[in-house]
């Protein structure tokens, strides 16, 4: 339950907070929250991973629908991926979730755990 | 076993606590072991997690610190803020439905205004008054395009080393030599003496920042993401600037001095003047035949030495311009008069060939105030409409060609540049010293002297085949202009004749054709600009420049510049052709193009009841008149028992070939491979003495030199072999040359013309991003097709308006409204401009805010 609750947390908070705020944030949010919210490295990674990736996945998808992949397949030509936009939002939610992972880990280090 | 030893088994977990046999024991025992647990928490767990928390830590801020960073050139953007959906590229994917409704509130408005947009995203702007209007397009522009009006900018300005690096010092430093931002402050220097004028540059320069101060670092344009660098305000010099780029664009690449001075060191001057002809035979001017000009007041004196130090100089240059401009940089326009057309009301057309490219050169809008109303195609990065139509005239452009720019040798006193020989003295040369900063490294600092002529082109500090006693200084009309964009302003609000020749007449560079139709039913045409007044040769070679005899002595007046007003014949058209036959009264150099305009009056002339469906179609014409006229002369001397089964096969086809240059046409395909073969086999055994990059005559030349002889001057024999070849000869070894190109060509599918030349419409940088390009392009012509897509150049805007009572206007260009790569309306109109389709343009009615057009509306307000 606990773990769920902070897959959200991570992933409302670091929404909110990246309106206003640099792509990073998402790290400190991640690390923040896993402060708090102390968990066992293993669910602490996997919430700021799935946090992370999740609200990525969410907002890239959304767009990506909105825009009828418009963009994406150019991107995915820059990128060297074609027109792929699954992929790319994949691609996209990776790089987020593992920085959201690691600093989540990070916390659960710092702070210990039962 | 002493308590240490014991209390560091214990931290290690190996063996459990021996529990003591008496009470005090017991108790000092659970003492220890609550210090040992206590100690436990705050210390031993710690230890053992600092290293996997110093392992992970340091990855999180690893992958920040690598994700927040370029990874080399290829990808100069950093991958964190870019994939992230919240700042990156995903919030410039546009929602297909997004809603661009909206208000802006902005202080400095005199009034209130009100944008509607069409379905295209057309805005059609109403504005009080002219200073609010131009704030507004201002800011739409930058809304709109704000990436293309920087990037222009700073190229004309030589800035690209700032966003694209080291690569690019080059070509800033040759944008400098050119005196590009001197040339843009001379001109601001002239608006800012007209305080309206100012008031209008200034609100659009503020429309435009006002657009910028709203960016954030997820609303910026993708392109900046992409680079990763910011825009900077945008300011009248910008303005200027961006005015500049298209006099260069138009203006700089119409000489050819430099490849002439190396023709002149391997031709005689016969041979030069009948390879390159100032007055071709075939030529169909802009001006009607038999018109008689005014005789002039030469005030020139030509040099005395002109023969020994200028026309038989045989000295050569090593240097070559090494960013030319397009040389199909040209445009067709025609107006036709009432008596032509099924209405009995005049039609203009216009189609300006350019680079094309995405976001396009043109954003369309509609300007309207109480007391002007205009409608056409803008500059983003300047103000008023530069193609199109009010309520009263239209009109439209196509380059002059004229050569307005000449290169002059300057010696130098010593290397410092400081001081050069003029009219036998040492004359100081002011001296510019250029800070071109480049990213990532430290700036390069490049030192230009100005001399009596211009500045130094080239020296031995740019391009290193040149010498200090040689260097070259250049001398350009669009050096010293007044405010071109004042032609436009009045354009916009002209309602006659007289009004539109009062618009133009101080238009000085680069030179157009304006044509022009009136309601009131004229139709008439000016080729303006600012011309020397040379003398016979004068420019054509690199002049020398150690005294004042070889300088401009004067200007051809403007009410001689070419112009025609309602010919008998009906109609009137410029495409790029010499503007006059050989009995104006001037030596006017340029590179001409002759072909399109004969093409055009070929058809113009057989038409009655033209309608604006037949001008859509006459734009869309792509009839090869060139090759109508040079292939009898090929298939007159084929040897067809010297052809190849493969050659023969392919003369077959091209003999039944209607000349239509259609998309689909296998005759072009094979036209154009024979005649670029039989090109090579004349003149390159001669001509490439003078350089790799010397010009081939035109192919117009070549028709009408073998239509008189057959060796074309001697140049049909290759020189480099004993025998004398014949044009027979020529021509079929060319064809069975050019049968094996051909072959291959159709093995991979590629015979018909669209699939051999695969058009395509670039982003602004290029081969960088191919996915934002539209590429494969069924689309036929070439550069001598009315229609004259080439590669990626062509009509940029093809426009037709019928001036009846209420106007009927056409409209399209390849691209679309919205410069961002991720909305639906960055491409949206390159299908329809394939086919030749259009789009009504619609001069929207103030009352007309309830249509059904109008799909968004933005509202600015003062307050």
């Amino acid at each position: 339950m606990k773990f769920f609750l902070s897959i959200l947390i991570i992933g409302v908070l670091s929404f909110i907070v990246g309106l206003f705020a640099p792509w990073w944030s998402i790290a400190v949010i991640a690390f923040i929250v896993i402060l708090l919210v102390p968990a066992r490295p293993l669910n602490a990674f996997l919430s700021g991973f799935l946090g992370i990736f999740l609200m990525w996945l969410v907002v890239a998808s959304f767009i990506n629908t909105a825009n009828n992949s418009i963009l994406a397949n150019r991107i995915g030509g820059l990128l060297g991926i074609g027109e792929n936009p699954v992929l790319l939002i994949f691609i996209t939610s990776l790089v987020g979730g593992l920085v959201g992972g690691f600093a989540a880990l990070s916390a659960s280090y710092l702070r210990g755990y039962k | 076993m002493g308590g240490r030893r014991l209390q560091e088994r214990e931290r290690a977990g190996r063996i459990p606590v021996k529990r003591g046999v008496d009470q005090v024991g017991k108790e000092k025992e659970r003492q220890k072991n609550d210090y040992i647990r206590h100690k436990e928490k705050i210390i031993i767990f710690p230890v053992m997690r600092l290293l996997p928390f110093c392992f992970s830590f340091l990855v999180t801020i690893l992958l920040i610190f690598i994700l927040n960073r370029p990874i080399g050139t290829k990808i100069p953007m950093p991958l964190g803020s870019f994939l992230s959906p919240q700042t990156g590229f995903w919030q410039n994917a546009e929602d297909t439905a997004y809603d661009y409704n909206g208000s802006v509130v902005i202080e400095g408005l005199k009034g209130n205004g009100k944008v509607y947009f069409d379905e295209r995203l057309v805005p059609h702007v109403f504005a009080e008054n002219d200073e609010d209007l131009y704030f507004i397009q201002g800011y739409l522009h930058a809304k709109f395009r704000l990436f293309q009006m920087d990037i222009q900018t700073r190229a004309a300005e030589g800035r690209i080393s700032e966003v694209a690096g080291a690569a690019a010092v080059d070509y800033d430093k040759a944008q400098r030599r050119l005196g590009m931002k001197f040339s843009a402050e001379n001109t601001l220097s002239v608006i800012e003496k007209d305080a309206e004028a100012l008031a209008r540059y200034t609100a659009y320069t503020n429309g435009v920042n006002s657009y910028i101060s709203t960016l954030t670092a997820s609303s910026l344009p993708l392109e900046y993401k992409i680079l990763n660098f910011k825009p900077e305000q945008w300011t009248n010099l910008k303005t200027a600037l961006l005015l500049k780029m298209m006099a260069q664009m138009l203006s700089s690449g119409t000489e050819r001095d430099l490849v002439n001075t190396n023709l002149r060191a391997i031709l005689t001057s016969q041979q030069f003047n009948l390879l390159y002809p100032q007055v071709p035979d075939s030529l169909m001017p802009i001006v009607p035949k038999g018109t008689i000009f005014p005789r002039p007041m030469h005030g020139y004196k030509i040099p005395s030495n002109a023969d020994a130090a200028y026309f038989f100089n045989n000295r050569s240059v090593a240097v070559s311009d090494a960013y030319p401009q397009d040389r199909d940089n040209g445009s067709n326009n025609w107006a036709v008069a009432g008596t032509k057309t099924a209405s009995g009301a005049p039609i203009l057309c216009n189609d300006p060939h350019l680079e094309l490219s995405l976001p396009s050169i043109w954003y369309e809008m509609q300007l309207s105030t109480p007391t002007s109303d205009v409608y056409g195609v803008t500059l983003p990065g300047t103000p008023y409409v530069i193609i199109g139509f009010n309520n009263d005239i239209a009109w439209g452009v196509t380059n002059s060609q004229r050569d307005v720019k000449d290169y002059y040798t300057i010696q130098f006193k010593d290397a410092s540049k400081k001081e050069y020989w003029f009219d036998s003295v040492w004359k100081p040369a002011q001296q510019r010293i250029e800070e071109i900063k480049v990213k990532d490294q430290s700036p390069v600092y490049d030192t230009v002297s100005y001399t009596i002529f211009g500045p130094v082109m080239y020296d031995a500090a740019f391009s290193d085949t040149v010498s200090e006693q040689s260097a070259l200084a250049v001398k350009w009309t669009a050096h010293h202009t007044g405010d071109e964009g004042l032609t436009f302003y009045k354009l916009n609000r002209a309602a006659n004749y007289n009004e539109y020749v009062d618009a133009i007449k101080t238009f000085e560079c680069p030179g157009q054709n304006f044509a022009f139709a009136s309601k009131s039913g004229d139709i008439a045409i000016w080729q303006q600009g600012k011309f020397p007044d040379r003398w016979q040769g004068q420019g054509q070679f690199i002049m020398p420049g150690t005294d004042s005899s070889y300088m401009w002595q004067g200007y051809i007046p403007q009410s001689e510049n070419p112009h025609a007003l309602n010919p008998d014949r009906g109609f009137l058209e410029s495409a790029n052709q010499r503007p006059a036959d050989g009995t104006y009264p001037y030596f006017i150099p340029g590179t001409y193009i002759t072909p399109r305009g004969i093409a055009i009056e070929h058809f113009l002339s057989g038409m009655n009841s033209i309608t604006v469906q037949d001008m859509m179609q006459l734009q869309n014409n792509y009839y090869n008149i060139l090759a109508s006229r040079l292939l009898p002369v090929f298939f007159e001397h084929i040897d067809e028992a010297a052809l190849t089964q493969e050659a023969k096969k392919y003369l077959g086809l091209v003999k039944q070939w209607d000349y239509e240059a259609g998309p689909a046409s296998v005759g072009q395909t094979i036209y154009q491979c024979w005649l670029d073969s039989v090109q090579r086999n004349i003149w390159t055994d001669e001509l490439s003495k003078a350089g790799p990059l010397t010009p081939a005559p035109e192919e117009q030349t070549l028709m009408e030199l073998l239509k008189i002889d057959t060796t074309a001057l001697g140049f049909v024999d290759n020189k480099n072999t004993a025998v004398i070849e014949t044009l027979t000869y020529q021509v079929s070894v060319a064809l069975n040359a050019a049968a094996k190109q051909l072959a291959e060509v159709e093995r991979e599918g590629n015979l018909e013309w669209s699939a051999f030349k695969k058009p395509a419409i670039y982003h602004l940088l290029k081969s960088n991003l191919p996915s934002f390009a539209r590429t494969d392009l069924p689309v036929g012509g070439w550069g001598n097709t009315i229609n004259a897509v080439k590669k990626s150049h062509g009509p940029s805007w093809r426009m037709v308006v019928q001036l009846t009572a209420a106007t009927e206007a056409f409209g399209v260009y390849p691209g679309g409204q919205n410069g961002n790569p991720g909305s639906r309306f960055y491409d949206n109109s390159v299908d329809n401009w394939v086919q030749g389709k259009y789009y009504q343009l619609w001069m929207m009615k103030p009352d007309e805010a309830k249509d059904s057009r109008v799909k968004w509306i933005m509202a600015f307000s003062k307050s």
